[in-house]
């Protein structure tokens, strides 16, 4: 089984989330486009684990600190959110523009 | 069939169908639609976390992300009431968008076929790493990031409860 098909796959899926996160104005949404990239990430990281052989289990155990991380973010990101949305009543992040110059 | 056709028919097949998730993904209208296409995608990884012999990443994979973390992401839209349906959620930028990711799929895709051609995953094996090797790994050479991360998520916890929590000043004007 070749280990390009998996890295292409990867790819596609990472440049879905980046347009996801370009092109988005919901923040949940763009939220979601960044779990999209994440695990994009997560098969790259599994299949050179499995390319390197039955000994090499860093991918894995990196994939497993991933989703860690990823639902750390996920639990801080929406609490954010849902912070914006109470104070302001929207959640568009093109109104978000209080923080920029 | 070989095993090696066998898998590569489940790869096709799982490929198209996290591809057209995935653009769903990004492109659907309604928003609890989007985060059940996410729900596809997230499967769909799962299964080829399976096809790499990877089994416990794939039932972490179930079970914190379709289980926790879409949940979390549900709760998120249904708490903000994001106009399910109706409007649009796209902005300006979307021809920018899709430029940008295209020519970003176009070089990795273009560096990792360069670079990987031709290199093939060894199918010789009998079973998938068993959670025993895995839990050995995490115990042994990556106890110091395991505390972090376990470290990480406290911090996470407190901080999200914090974040989200009414300040008690607002509470005692809204009676």
């Amino acid at each position: 089984m070749p280990v390009h098909y998996f890295l292409v796959l990867s790819a596609l899926l990472f440049s879905i989330g980046v347009y996801g996160v370009l092109a988005r104005q919901n923040a949940v949404l763009v939220l979601l486009s960044i779990e999209l990239m994440l695990n994009a990430v997560n098969i790259n990281l599994v299949a050179f684990s499995a390319y390197l052989g039955e000994g090499a289990l860093s991918g894995q155990v990196f994939a497993l600190f991933v989703i860690a991380v990823a639902a750390a973010e996920v639990g801080v990101g929406l609490a954010i959110v849902i912070l914006i949305y109470r104070n302001r009543q929207t959640v568009d992040v093109d109104e978000m523009s209080l923080m920029k110059w | 069939m070989s095993a090696d056709t066998w898998q590569q028919v489940v790869f096709w097949v799982l490929a198209v169908a996290m591809t057209f998730a995935a653009i769903r993904v990004v492109t659907a209208r309604n928003v609890v639609h989007a985060a059940l296409y996410l729900v596809a995608t997230l499967l769909g990884a799962a299964s080829m976390y399976v096809l790499l012999f990877a089994e416990f990443v794939a039932w972490v994979q179930v079970l914190v992300y379709v289980g926790a973390i879409v949940v979390l992401m549900l709760f998120g839209l249904m708490l903000t009431r994001a106009d399910i349906g109706k409007a649009n959620f796209d902005n300006d930028q979307r021809v920018l968008a899709a430029i940008c990711s295209a020519a970003l799929f176009g070089v990795t895709a273009w560096v990792l076929v360069d670079a990987f051609e031709g290199e093939e995953i060894s199918l010789a094996r009998e079973t998938g790493t068993t959670t025993e090797n895995i839990g050995q790994a995490i115990f042994s050479s990556y106890v110091l990031p395991f505390e972090v991360v376990s470290v990480l998520l406290l911090a996470a916890l407190v901080g999200a409860v914090v974040i989200s929590r009414r300040d008690p000043v607002d509470e005692e004007d809204d009676r």
